[in-house]
């Protein structure tokens, strides 16, 4: 876990050192010390907005994934599974389709309303039903529902160009043009996120041993599950605020931290937190600097290095099974 | 119902669910016979059920001929078929897995296919002109060779002196993140109308049907078929896990290669005929095991499911939507409130977790 803390603040000083802009360690130095010092504003204004943005997109889907696979006791759930990326998705889509705006800032506002929208539909149609309590209805009503919305999605963009241009940018996930402007509304839904997870570790730990028993230890079902549904929402709504639909570390974080720290949630949600901040400013970073003044957005990185990584690590050594 | 609730004394439960796959399996049937017959019947240029009638007896006008045998036919064909081997693959992996998240496109069958048919019309076309060229062409081919290359690989990755399915799904979603994110960067950097293009295949659509997309599915559909049937027996024992069952007398490795070709070969002439129509693979087999109150899909209704799903969200398409609507986006529209319902009044236990 220490090592993990190590990790990140390595990442950070990388994401702050390296980027497109050449700019000697010293001067960035110089810039972080004295704002008044920095070369074209690309310390402050770009690289560490960036890298803080980073930080907080990967820990809350690092952490959402985890909460996610403890909830359902599924691996193959991630914490787009409640609708939240397809709801973010359509919602942002609509808004080019209808109003023509694609600002980094009405984005973010309407794909956190999606999300949050999108998944109180889920937990509707899962509470209609055999009530929040068993997690398979949940993870089918949530894929039957991000399908729908999925569709929905590639009916508008097949039909209008500007939109289909916009979306595929969108779609990817990036971290390039972010700015700290009006992301306060996304970092307090993440920071509330956030403490909904740690509150529901203990839970989290009961419900790995089944429905049956963790009622039987006295766990409030019901309250244990709203707490958690609540945090993967929140997490994760405001990380593709920010980013955009990033899916691939809240599915794949937990598994790496699984090996890392064995069974006990409450070091297995921050070491995945951890984990998913050090990957997206890792990709982030290498995104930077393969690409030279074209960078590649992180998402791209992620998705192709992170699945060829995620491979690797898959074949190496024995995953623990959830 | 009374001919479900008055069951023989002797094992009765077990009785009672055979009755309810055959009767569901049945159900099925005759939906798809008549996806099917609608599916001829709705268009744009009229035909009617007399009409219909009497081409198929070889007594209609040359013109009514080209419209059901050329135009129809292999549309609505290529879509029950399309539709069928989709809804198979996706209860063989479900069961396999023994995951109801787990569909064909987790072995990265549909990432590699996606891939392929994308190359072919981003950096193969290079102009429009030439992509749409290619689309007639190449572009099942490169489809196919996608889907079976990155399964290969899949499996072949996930090989260390046997499969456990686990680590499989696992290398599956690594390898499906790779290609998708080369795939959605290749879009995101393409031409605006290669991405168009691309974008639209990714879609899934029978626009492009004709009788030379039709016989591989049907071809793939006849082999494996009934390879999967025989693996049935194995399948519902492969359900208590690799341990018990390999103690209960069932070659796991075997059993287990012969239920991934076939759900690989089925995803893969289902791509490559009619580009991707995910969502079908998931929710066919979760209808029809809500409607048939068993533990896993059961096989043949999964098909027949998947076939109504595809060709009746064709005809639907075509007969009520406005024009250029693909299926892919249809399925997905019918099928998903369908389970959503299904969902809502469930009551019994879910068996396959």
């Amino acid at each position: 876990m220490i090592a993990l803390v190590g990790l990140v603040a390595v990442m950070t000083a990388l994401s702050l050192l390296l980027g497109s802009n050449l700019i000697s360690p010293y001067a960035v130095v110089g810039a972080l010390v004295d704002p008044a010092n920095d070369p074209g504003a690309v310390v402050w204004g770009s690289r560490v907005p960036r890298t803080v943005l980073g930080l907080l997109v990967g820990l809350c889907l690092g952490v959402a994934g985890a909460v996610m696979q403890g909830q359902t006791r599924n691996p193959l759930a991630d914490p787009g599974i409640f609708g939240v990326s397809a709801g973010a998705s359509l919602a942002v889509v609509i808004g080019v389709y209808v109003v023509g705006t694609s600002s980094v800032l009405a984005t973010l506002w309407l794909a956190l309303a999606g999300a949050i929208v999108a998944s109180i539909v889920v937990f509707g149609v899962a509470a209609l039903g055999r009530g929040l309590s068993s997690p398979v209805p949940l993870a089918i009503a949530g894929t039957a529902v991000s399908a729908l919305l999925v569709a929905l999605t590639s009916y508008l963009v097949l039909s209008d160009e500007t939109t289909l241009a916009a979306y595929r940018i969108w779609v990817v996930g990036s971290l390039s043009g972010r700015t700290l402007d009006g992301v306060g509304i996304a970092a307090l839904f993440a920071l509330a996120g956030l403490v909904f997870a740690v509150a529901n570790v203990r839970s989290l730990n009961s419900l790995a041993l089944g429905t049956e028993l963790a009622r039987g230890l006295g766990e409030n079902l019901l309250r244990a599950r709203i707490l958690g549904l609540a945090a993967i929402t929140l997490l994760t709504a405001s990380a593709v605020a920010i980013t955009g639909p990033i899916g691939f570390i809240g599915l794949t974080a937990p598994h790496i931290a699984r090996r890392l720290v064995r069974g006990d949630h409450s070091w297995l949600v921050p070491a995945s937190g951890l984990i998913g901040a050090c990957v997206l400013l890792a990709c982030d970073v290498i995104g930077r600097v393969i690409g030279g003044t074209a960078e590649v957005p992180v998402g791209v990185v992620l998705t192709v290095l992170g699945g060829v990584v995620f491979i690797g690590i898959v074949r190496r050594g024995r995953i623990a099974a959830l | 119902m009374s001919i479900l609730t008055r069951t023989p004394a002797h094992t009765p439960a077990r009785s009672r669910r055979r009755t309810r796959v055959a009767l569901v399996t049945t159900g099925c049937l005759v939906a798809a016979v008549l996806a099917g017959l609608i599916g001829i019947l709705v268009g744009s240029s009229s035909l009617t059920a007399p009409d219909l009638v009497r081409t198929l007896l070889g007594g209609g006008t040359p013109g009514q001929e080209l419209v059901v045998f050329e135009l129809r036919m292999p549309r609505v064909l290529g879509g029950l078929l399309v539709g069928a081997a989709l809804g198979l693959a996706g209860a063989l992996t479900q069961t396999f897995a023994r995951n109801p998240l787990a569909t064909p496109d987790i072995l990265g069958v549909t990432s590699g296919a996606a891939l392929g048919a994308v190359l072919a019309i981003v950096v193969g076309g290079g102009s429009y002109a030439v992509g749409a060229g290619l689309l007639s062409l190449g572009l099942p081919a490169m489809a196919a060779l996608g889907a079976l290359a990155t399964a290969a690989v899949v499996y072949g990755l996930s090989w260390r002196g046997g499969v456990d399915s686990y680590r499989l799904i696992l290398i599956g979603i690594g390898a499906t993140a790779t290609l998708t994110g080369i795939t959605s960067y290749l879009i995101a950097r393409a031409q605006i109308t290669d991405a168009q293009a691309a974008s639209q295949w990714l879609v899934g659509s029978l626009s492009g049907m004709s009788w030379a997309s039709v016989w591989p599915v049907l071809l793939t559909l006849a082999v494996v078929l009934p390879i999967a049937l025989l693996q049935s027996s194995a399948l519902a024992i492969g359900q208590l896990g690799d341990d018990l069952s390999t103690g209960l007398g069932v070659a796991v490795q075997r059993h287990k290669v012969i239920v991934i070709a076939c759900a690989v070969l089925l995803t893969a002439a289902a791509v490559s005929a009619s580009g991707p129509i995910e969502f079908v693979a998931f929710v066919a087999p979760q209808i029809v095991r809500r409607l048939a109150r068993t533990g896993r899909p059961p096989l043949v209704a999964s098909a027949l499911m998947g076939a109504v799903i595809v060709a009746g969200g064709d005809a639907f398409a075509r007969g009520v939507l406005p024009p250029g609507v693909p299926v892919g986006i249809v399925t997905a529209v019918i099928g998903a409130p369908y389970l959503i319902w299904l969902l809502t009044r469930r009551t019994e236990r879910d068996t396959v977790s």
